[in-house]
């Protein structure tokens, strides 16, 4: 797979008449991530929102959403195959750990066996090899980090979304995952974005950072 | 005339003696039904009928200071039920059953069981205007003499109604009436076998087919019903598949098949009150082309009473409802088809001609039936007849 | 209330009040026995005559005969399929609408909204709508007279069996018209408590359809609340007597309908097999409740597999789409039945095959008015005082919970859900012997705490969660600024719950004022309400006077919701 771009064209996201986002413009290339930084409640997830799909009322957003050469505005969000990781891991309760990889490995992947296999490899990058039938319940906070993304992963998104994936996690805890998922997602050769409130995120990510400002919107 | 005048005194003086007494003891009835709540259980599926009762209450109220309640049930047995459940419990006063419509299996299982009141029939003053000799059915309640454990309120016969549109020439025996629903299949029905409209009209069919009707004026026992009843269920055999929903699906009472008759879904059914067609048709139950007949051989007829239950807690009130029941003002108005339209219990020739003149002057209708064309009354088989073809037809037909 | 810190300030108050509250310690236990012991006094006193025990009429050894008679009689077998068939027909047809009714609703902004247009039916009576339905869907109802003659060419109606068809397809479609919305109401109010925004979100980010998403990632979860709902659905349909008595068929009826019947018949002897049928009831409604676990489990571990293979269009997709059509299909026919009983009601004529009614004039609602105030006053007396008592004891045992957090609540409440589950037949007879012997039998006060027995689960379901969620700083501030337990509990938790304890209420008197047997047998006859009328007409009377009855049936608890939710929206805007 060469790669593709995301790129967002002239954004702009209002609520309830103050605008959030004005006019930005950007483009991701692949093994890239920008960084989106700004304090809570400026807008950064909504922009997050907007880009996977699942925006709705009351924001009013236009601007275009491209995935390569797909322009995927008007696409619903299961057919952009834009990956996110929240702040939670939303790890599904009624499935195991291997239930939830499963979920998210995509169907091109067939055969129990294979599937199978899959899910292995991916527990076993993950440091997690044998836990396919645990419930996530009696995983670690690190542990359920890294099997969320993985999940993501194994989605086989072309392009993924960060929503302060590491805000959650005690200090301690936070470098490392933050080090797995950098790792882990700029192997896959796809453009990443990231919000986040926190600078050490943004040097891991070690991409450009566009600042929201804590007055007006963010302008591209 | 004369003559009648002459034995209408005579019985007027010879009842002068006991009747003082009498009058003592129904003063002393209205004194304690004053005040009372009599908790009258009837049959509410007629809003005709239901109206009528509340008029009764009204007008009781009025004159007698007795308060009527229409306790409304969809089956008589409820009040059965009701009487017996109070009596397992040991409740024998207080009741809350004060009179009861009632006639048949219900009456006989509550007076076999001895849960009525009376004999009270004879006391009421306005028991001396009941045809006993011309409608024995006041006196004998489905063979079983009611000894004045209940009291007429309304008479019932056995007709069919038919939309003259429909229908040319109707039917005039149960053979004629089954070649016409082979001839026109679905558009006949009868009431649910265990709905008493329903039996009547296996029972009417019985009174014509059974090798000997006499029979069925006796209890019916295992011996006597299967030679008695196989004619008839040959014949039902055989109109079953021809009748509304191939005979799967009955209306459950009788007017749920006056609004199937309504609604146009059949063209003939068959109805307890001779006035049915005539009432119905005016309050836009059914339509304007109705017509009644009867059949040639006759047709069953019957009295409907009302009882009081042995704890019933207002007697003398339900008394008091009993006797102005039987008022010749309450039963002409009864008969007027534009009231309730049930022919009276009353001897005519026994009122006096001011009361007459209110029947003579009843309206009329070209769906009402006139005395002669109702024909002659057959009188109902013993109880015993009609469980045993509810429970053999459950036995044959229910699957 | 878990959280450590608050605790040290909530201490104090708990303490110093702890003497005088101790009444609200036995709240719990007071509410349980209020319903638990009628409930079982009136299970034995239906299960012993089943096995021949009823001194007072002749019934006085252990003897199998009443079983004998039951098994013996010709329509059993069909009864007892007949049961079964449109017992489990309903609750899964009904569980699969609601649930693809919210899969579908799941992916759109106003889904949540067209929910809440569900609740004025879940407010009216079960026996309105079937009285309205048997006019719409009958051969000769409105549905077929629309089409007739100038599509159907028939000037007379067709003679094929709708209304009482011996499947009781139509008694399967009274249930789901009110069952469905019944359950999306209940799966909505599940919705509130997972994060399943989110999830769904999720889902779709991995290249699932919104529909498929929430069946797959969202129902399971939600599953667990969702559960006694649907086993209250199973319970219902398959003991329920009067919609079955207005449209299921009646050679063989069911068998809750089979028992009511022979307990009314004139020969007492009649009531063995009764009991025997009412205690069969009771029996397939356990073994069927068993069944449907079993069934959860094994739709659960296929399902599992099913997620495991990824697929991510499957036939479920276009199946969500149609279920939402039926759902809105239902719902249109929900307003032709209440549409037609209001015609009806206003109506001089109305002949097959007439669209609408020749004329219409209002002299039948005066000419019945008069009629129809005893019961309506018995319906507004019955259900307010059995939902004042109902919200009385549940906010007794919600608080008693609160201010013990500890404890939690006590197990034994969880018997609550019994008078959900347990068939009203198989306890009502028993519990009308102890009534008559008490003497209240036919009172007022005995169809309330008949009713009771019913409000109060769904009372307390619907408050429960509302009242924990409540944030229990409010408390704790108001707490700590001097408030006594009472005061919070009247000037706090009160104001701000007003709406969910006025819907809970709404409830509560919907769920009262639809009761047809348990007023049947507690009234004695004695205490008509709008529903035991309007069921009593239903088997035949004329259509015009029905449609008022079933009219005002529907109005009345209408009329309560409806001020419950208007009166405290106005509250929450100012």
């Amino acid at each position: 797979m060469s790669g593709e771009t995301l790129s967002l064209e002239r954004v702009r996201i209002v609520l309830a008449g103050r605008t959030l986002v004005d006019g930005l413009d950007l483009a991701i290339g692949p093994r890239e991530c920008v960084t989106l930084m700004g304090p809570s409640g400026c807008g950064k997830s909504t922009l997050l929102a907007f880009v996977a799909g699942s925006i709705g009322s009351p924001f009013v957003a236009e601007g275009r959403v491209r995935v390569g050469d797909d322009d995927v505005t008007a696409w619903p969000p299961e057919r952009r195959r834009i990956g996110i990781l929240f702040q939670d891991d939303l790890l599904f309760p009624h499935l195991t750990v291997g239930g939830n990889l499963a979920f998210a490995l995509h169907e091109r992947v067939r055969g129990r066996r294979e599937r199978r296999a899959r899910i292995d490899a991916a527990l076993a990058e993950a440091d997690l090899a044998g836990f396919a039938d645990r419930d996530p319940s009696t995983l670690s906070g690190g542990q359920r980090a890294r099997v969320a993304l993985m999940r993501t992963l194994l989605a086989e998104p072309r392009a993924l979304l960060l929503d302060e994936p590491f805000n959650k996690l005690d200090a301690q805890l936070r470098d490392e995952v933050r080090r797995f998922v950098f790792d882990h997602a700029l192997e896959r050769a796809i453009p990443i974005l990231l919000v986040t409130h926190d600078e050490a995120d943004a040097r891991a990510a070690g991409g450009p950072v566009l600042r929201f400002g804590s007055g007006g919107p963010l302008r591209g | 005339m004369v003559a009648r005048l002459l034995a209408a005194i005579a019985a007027l003086l010879c009842a002068i003696g006991p009747a003082r007494a009498q009058d003592a003891a129904w003063a002393d009835v209205l004194a304690k039904a004053r005040g009372q709540t009599v908790h009258w259980n009837a049959w509410a599926g007629d809003e005709k009928t239901n109206a009528f009762i509340a008029w009764v209450g009204d007008e009781v109220a009025k004159r007698h200071g007795v308060k009527v309640v229409h306790v409304k049930l969809k089956d008589t047995a409820e009040a059965v039920t009701r009487v017996v459940a109070e009596k397992a419990a040991g409740r024998d006063s207080g009741g809350s059953v004060d009179l009861v419509w009632i006639n048949g299996a219900n009456f006989l299982a509550l007076r076999q069981q001895k849960l009525l009141f009376g004999p009270y029939a004879e006391r009421l003053p306005n028991w001396r205007y009941v045809d006993t000799a011309g409608k024995r059915s006041n006196l004998v309640d489905f063979t079983i003499p009611h000894e004045g454990y209940e009291s007429p309120w309304r008479m019932a016969q056995v007709v069919f109604v038919y939309d003259g549109k429909r229908v040319g020439t109707p039917p005039s025996s149960v053979a004629a009436l089954l070649a016409w629903a082979k001839a026109h299949p679905g558009r006949f029905t009868h009431p649910n076998v265990r709905n008493f409209l329903g039996s009547t009209f296996l029972k009417q069919a019985l009174y014509e087919l059974a090798p000997d009707p006499s029979v069925l004026q006796r209890p019916a026992t295992d011996a006597n019903f299967a030679s008695t009843t196989a004619p008839m269920w040959a014949w039902y055999d055989a109109l079953k598949p021809t009748l509304w929903r191939g005979g799967v699906q009955f209306p459950e009472n009788g007017p749920a098949q006056r609004q199937l008759m309504n609604d146009g879904e059949i063209d003939m059914m068959v109805s307890f009150n001779p006035s049915e067609a005539a009432v119905s048709a005016s309050a836009g139950l059914l339509p304007d082309s109705v017509r009644t007949f009867t059949f040639a051989k006759g047709t069953i007829g019957n009295t409907s009473f009302v009882a009081i239950p042995y704890n019933a807690t207002a007697k003398e009130g339900a008394m008091v409802v009993a006797d102005f029941l039987l008022a010749p003002a309450t039963q002409a108005r009864a008969q007027d088809i534009r009231q309730m339209g049930n022919f009276t219990v009353l001897d005519l020739a026994k009122l006096a001609p001011e009361d007459r003149r209110r029947f003579d002057e009843l309206p009329r209708h070209p769906a009402l039936p006139t005395n002669a064309e109702l024909g002659t009354t057959l009188l109902e088989p013993h109880p015993s007849w009609m469980t045993r073809i509810a429970t053999e037809w459950e036995r044959r037909y229910t699957k | 209330m878990s959280a450590a810190p608050d605790r040290a300030a909530v201490a104090p108050v708990g303490r110093a009040s702890a003497r005088r509250l101790r009444p609200l310690a036995w709240a719990p236990t007071l509410t349980v026995a209020t319903f638990a012991l009628p409930i079982a006094a009136g299970l034995a006193g239906t299960i012993a005559p089943a096995f021949g025990y009823l001194p007072a009429i002749g019934g006085k050894g252990f003897t199998l005969d009443a079983w004998r008679e039951l098994v013996a009689w010709p329509g059993f077998g069909s009864s007892l399929k007949l049961t079964l068939a449109t017992g489990f027909t309903a609750t899964i047809l009904s569980a699969l609408l609601a649930f693809g009714f919210c899969a579908w609703a799941a992916g759109r902004a106003w889904g949540p909204r067209a929910a809440a247009w569900l609740a004025p039916i879940l407010a009216t009576p079960h026996s309105a709508f079937a009285i309205g339905l048997a006019f719409v869907i009958a051969p000769s109802g409105w549905i077929v007279r629309a089409l007739s003659p100038w599509l159907t060419g028939f000037d007379v109606p067709p003679d094929v069996a709708t209304v009482g068809h011996p499947s009781g397809a139509a008694l399967v479609l009274g249930l789901v018209v009110k069952e469905v919305p019944y359950l999306v109401l209940m799966t909505t109010a599940a919705l509130a408590q997972v994060r399943s925004h989110e999830h769904l979100a999720l889902a779709r980010s991995f290249g699932y359809g919104a529909r498929e998403a929430w069946i797959r990632a969202v129902l399971p979860q939600i599953w667990r609340q969702v559960r006694l709902p649907v086993l209250a659905v199973l319970a219902y349909s398959l003991s329920v007597v009067d919609v079955a008595l207005i449209l299921g068929p009646g050679n063989p009826p069911t068998l809750a309908v089979l028992a009511v019947r022979w307990l009314g018949d004139a020969d007492v002897r009649m009531w063995f097999p009764a009991a025997a049928a009412a205690t069969l009831v009771l029996v397939v409604v356990a073994a069927s409740i068993v069944a449907l676990l079993a069934l959860e489990r094994l739709i659960a571990a296929v399902g599992a597999r099913i997620v495991a293979r990824g697929r991510r269009k499957t036939a479920l997709t276009p199946l969500i789409g149609g279920t939402a059509a039926t759902v809105a299909a239902l719902g249109v026919l929900a307003c032709a039945a209440m549409a037609g009983m209001a015609l009806w009601s206003v109506a001089t004529q109305w002949r097959f095959p007439g669209a609408m009614p020749s004329g219409l004039t209002l002299d039948g609602w005066a000419r019945r008015a008069g009629e129809l105030a005893a019961p309506a006053l018995n319906t507004v007396v019955v259900g307010a005082i059995a939902t004042l008592v109902a919200l009385v004891l549940s906010l007794a045992c919600l608080e008693a919970e609160q201010r013990r957090p500890r404890a939690g609540p006590p197990p034994a409440l969880s018997l609550l859900y019994l008078p959900l589950l347990v068939p009203q037949v198989a306890f009502l007879f028993g519990a009308q012997v102890l009534l008559v012997r008490g003497g209240a039998d036919g009172t007022l006060a005995a169809v309330a705490w008949a009713h009771l027995i019913y409000v109060l689960p769904y009372l307390f379901l619907s408050l429960a969660d509302p009242w924990r969620a409540l944030d229990p700083r409010y408390a704790r501030t108001a707490a700590s600024l001097g408030a006594s337990p009472l005061r919070v509990f009247v000037a706090v938790k009160l104001p701000i719950l007003a709406r969910p304890v006025a819907i809970a209420c709404a409830v509560a008197f919907a769920v009262s004022a639809g009761l047809y047997l348990p007023t049947l047998f507690a009234g004695n006859g004695l205490v008509p309400t709008l529903t035991t009328e309007a069921v009593t007409l239903s088997a035949g009377a004329d259509r015009r006077v029905i449609g008022a009855w079933a009219l005002a049936q529907a109005a009345v608890p209408l009329v309560v919701y409806a001020a419950a939710v208007l009166l405290t929206a106005r509250r929450s805007a100012a």
